[in-house]
């Protein structure tokens, strides 16, 4: 199962405790956890289900690099951080 | 006459109130939070707040008995799988809501419908107090959206909503930049309208393209809807027909330039703008703060002044940010320098409630 921690601002918007689900790619996770949060689904994702654009996420330290379908390998053992990106100062 | 305010400001949403014949900040809520927009929908009292969290998105909100709950924020439809969309910039146009730029309440006769008008410009409806969000897939969809651009802002929004006092399938939206467009069935079908308008920022011989205009507001005289009223990019345009055709009213001191315009509910010839020095600058002409009005239907104008700064005021008073009161007495407008001002006398005079708020974006009566 991986992990996925959420960035500490989001949380006074909308409760996204540190949660654990298994899957392949970053997309199959964060369904799984959204499934069980939907409220926190918009916050992250867009219309499109795309990453928003000033949001980033990182699999064990590495930002991803597909944005669109989050398509980056994940494994029972990774952390995937959801962080805010750095912008607007 | 309405004693209660909502001021939507880059850093909350702050409630005015009048109260011994004074207005003053009542409380504040989303405070630190960049709050677009409100309505408040006197069917049944409750009140909607848009939100825009820049890395998180934007959210809607709505009150209760207990504070606010958040409600489905309207979400466009996916994206045909290859289908590439871009502006006359050749940028891709994002299906994605980006901002929530007009929010309106449907007809008497439908008790919790809400029309919604979102950047890039897709519109929506929903039945249901906002719970769910439909899509009007008839504008979408119509070919000469594709002729919309970004004007006010990067993307083409829907910023003014009018809904037919008389009768509810009838509603015009309008675009900037994109003009105005009448629905007479419900939404399920479109229109565009507005012979008329002129762009003078466009060649001649596009210049009155009815899609090319950049309305910055629309609004409609309820009691006499054929009147409605247009402050467009470079001038002042007032309709007689339902928005069907357009007259530029021309020679307007101090200036044509501005972004919104309220008239009055049972006098169709009595409008209220905020002039400024047009495109390029954008500020108050000499520093002076004014708003215009006129009683005749824009044979003349008169500058309203009184209580208002006429030294070094720099504000600038975007569309959503002038409000008139249901019964046409009291007005109101907010500044992107954080100053408030109320009327109780149509504009005569003005008392300043507050000049240190965040940048006001929208103001309302509740």
């Amino acid at each position: 199962m991986a992990k996925v921690v959420f960035t500490p601002n989001v949380q006074r918007h909308v409760g996204c405790p540190t949660a654990e689900a298994g899957g392949r790619t970053v997309r199959e996770v964060l369904e799984k956890v959204f499934a069980d949060n939907p409220q926190a689904r918009g916050y992250v994702l867009d219309d499109q289900s795309a990453l928003r654009r000033h949001m980033t996420i990182f699999v064990d330290g590495q930002m991803i690099r597909d944005r669109i379908h989050l398509a980056d390998a994940v494994t029972d053992h990774s952390t995937i951080h959801v962080f805010q990106a750095l912008s607007g100062g | 006459m309405s004693d209660k305010l909502l001021v939507s400001t880059r850093k909350g949403l702050f409630t005015v109130t009048r109260k011994a014949g004074q207005w003053d900040i009542a409380g504040v809520d989303f405070l630190g939070d960049n709050v677009t927009l409100t309505l408040t929908d006197p069917r049944d009292g409750r009140s909607y707040a848009a939100l825009d969290h820049g890395h998180f998105g934007v959210k809607l909100h709505r009150s209760t008995a207990n504070g606010w709950e958040e409600i489905p924020v309207p979400a466009y439809p996916p994206k045909p799988e290859g289908y590439e969309e871009k502006d006359f910039w050749g940028r891709e146009i994002k299906w994605t809501t980006s901002k929530i730029w007009a929010l309106a309440t449907g007809g008497p006769d439908e008790p919790g419908t809400i029309w919604c008008g979102t950047l890039p410009g897709g519109l929506f409806r929903s039945t249901d107090h906002g719970q769910s969000w439909e899509m009007m897939r008839s504008l979408w969809d119509h070919p000469m959206r594709k002729k919309w651009n970004g004007g006010g802002a990067d993307w083409p929004g829907i910023h003014s909503i009018c809904v037919d006092a008389r009768n509810s399938k009838r509603v015009w939206v309008a675009v900037s930049t994109g003009g105005i467009w009448l629905t007479e069935d419900g939404g399920e079908s479109w229109v565009l309208i507005g012979d008329g308008m002129r762009a003078e920022y466009m060649p001649p011989e596009l210049a009155h393209d009815p899609v090319a205009q950049d309305v910055h507001c629309l609004a409609q005289c309820r009691a006499a809807p054929h009147r409605m009223w247009v402050q467009h990019h470079n001038g002042i345009f007032v309709s007689s027909d339902e928005g069907k055709t357009f007259t530029e009213i021309t020679g307007v001191e101090p200036s044509v330039f501005g972004f919104p315009v309220v008239v009055h509910p049972k006098e169709p010839d009595t409008a209220w703008f905020v002039p400024e020095i047009k495109d390029e600058k954008r500020i108050p002409r000499e520093g002076k703060l004014a708003v215009t009005r006129t009683r005749d239907g824009g044979k003349s104008f008169e500058i309203l002044t009184q209580g208002l700064p006429q030294t070094h005021a720099y504000d600038i008073v975007y569309r959503h940010a002038l409000a008139l009161d249901e019964a046409g007495n009291r007005l109101a407008f907010g500044s992107t320098t954080g100053g408030l001002w109320v009327s109780e006398n149509q504009g005569d005079s003005w008392t300043g409630v507050t000049h240190t708020l965040p940048p006001i974006y929208a103001v309302r009566f509740a």
